[in-house]
């Protein structure tokens, strides 16, 4: 295996169109190096993007808060004006590995390898999260849902790389958050997850809602009919019903030791309308 | 395949070494520098054993390529104590008895130093959470979670 370490990156996608064999992207390493030691995954060609100052910096610019795809996670969740900014993205990096796994994991790591039970993807679709693409032909910036195909799968094509992600700044009345189901509290993965992210009008209706569920399907969800149950209401119970109830009826769980399907389509209706009382409570908050 | 010439910070130390690409910073700092101390339990980053930090952020070492390392600085576990004064994170767990087999220590007192210098009056919760990381297969963890606290109170008298 041979390593390069690009500082940019125009560097790193020449490098990763220019490789004959198998090319990985290196980030926090804390999904590749165990695939490596297990040799599921055995690449010529390990590119560390860590020196990239786009894949690793923190900043707002117009329309948001934009974050390098390989910046760790603890960096993330110590930065004050990210936390801020992104609360439900945030609640889920939190509880992504140990602190240990976090001072080296990256969200951008953790969409890429793209398991059905990643923590932030569900968060970062419902906080309408778009991500930038970057190849030898330019970039492209797409939104969060449309990375995952399946489990281990990706859109991405073998010279893409993924540089950053835009979070888009919560406007007033906004509030999104994250719930996830494990029998630990911590070091676990999510037998079922939800991110809420809702916008209420000055008299409490509604307006707009945005629900994602992890852990039920092949990739993270954007359940349209969750959010349409909660748009009009003023998030009473009614409507919060309405959404469990939709959010159910959108699973299509594997049936495993850590979850039967039942039990994983129960819960998701459970952790939807949790998420959307702490959105809602959240709402209150400015940001 | 050509080495990878890697120059960093070890412990304050200015450190050169010749790395391949795949070796881990952990193999690197017990096979090639000799630094034993930080120990490898699981090798899969979920036992918290070959804990370090890399620029002032814990991570574990099995999950860190050795030529990731080239300009940055490593603190591990002999770097602790100075000399041979003990650090009182060292002290409070010789007294209060916080190891046994020992295997899970030094992760265990990198990982607290980790949180001190953030936080130096954390609850029992968040030592708690903080170390979920590091698994202890002998202790039952209450000593553990003692002796950072007691060590973290020691540390706020100065």
């Amino acid at each position: 295996m041979r390593y390069a370490k690009p500082k940019s990156v125009d560097e790193a996608v020449a490098l990763l169109a220019a490789e004959k064999g198998l090319a990985r992207v290196l980030a926090g390493g804390t999904d590749l190096l165990v695939q490596m030691r297990s040799r599921r995954a055995l690449p010529d060609l390990m590119v560390d993007c860590k020196a990239i100052a786009d894949m690793t910096s923190i900043a707002a610019e117009d329309g948001g808060i934009r974050f390098g795809a390989a910046t760790a996670c603890m960096a993330l969740v110590e930065n004050a004006q990210f936390s801020a900014a992104c609360p439900g993205v945030t609640d889920a990096i939190k509880l992504i590995g140990s602190i240990q796994v976090k001072g080296r994991a990256s969200v951008g790591g953790n969409v890429c390898n793209a398991s059905p039970a990643a923590d932030s993807v569900p968060a970062l679709i419902a906080a309408g999260a778009t991500a930038r693409i970057a190849s030898p032909r330019g970039s492209r910036d797409v939104a969060v849902e449309t990375i995952t195909t399946g489990p281990g799968k990706t859109c991405l094509a073998r010279d893409e790389l993924l540089v950053s992600f835009l979070v888009p700044r919560k406007q007033r009345n906004c509030g999104d958050a994250y719930l996830r189901f494990t029998p630990r509290t911590e070091m676990d993965i999510a037998v079922v997850s939800a991110g809420v992210n809702l916008k209420l009008d000055a008299t409490g209706i509604c307006r707009e809602a945005r629900v994602s569920l992890g852990a039920v399907a092949e990739r993270a969800l954007l359940v349209a009919e969750a959010g349409a149950a909660l748009v009009g209401s003023k998030v009473d119970n009614a409507a919060l019903e309405r959404l469990g109830a939709a959010a159910s009826a959108a699973c299509r769980p594997i049936d495993d030791k850590r979850g039967t399907r039942e039990f994983r389509i129960k819960v998701a209706g459970v952790l939807a309308r949790r998420a959307a009382q702490i959105a809602l409570d959240r709402t209150g908050k400015e940001n | 395949m050509a080495k990878h010439h890697v120059s960093a910070l070890i412990n304050g130390n200015p450190v050169e070494y010749l790395c391949d690409a795949q070796q881990t910073l952990l193999e690197v700092l017990r096979d090639e520098l000799n630094l034993t101390g930080t120990k490898e339990g699981c090798a899969t980053g979920d036992c918290g054993a070959c804990s370090v930090t890399i620029d002032g952020r814990l991570v574990c070492s099995c999950l860190t390529l050795g030529a990731e390392i080239d300009g940055k600085a490593v603190q591990t576990i002999e770097g602790m104590a100075t000399g041979t004064e003990l650090h009182p994170l060292q002290t409070k767990f010789l007294e209060l008895a916080a190891l046994q087999c020992g295997i899970c220590t030094p992760g265990m007192l990198v990982a607290a130093k980790a949180l001190l210098e953030r936080n130096p009056d954390p609850t029992e919760d968040e030592v708690r959470y903080w170390l979920a990381g590091n698994l202890c297969r002998c202790t039952g963890y209450n000593k553990i979670i003692e002796a950072v606290l007691a060590a973290a109170g020691e540390m706020r008298k100065g």
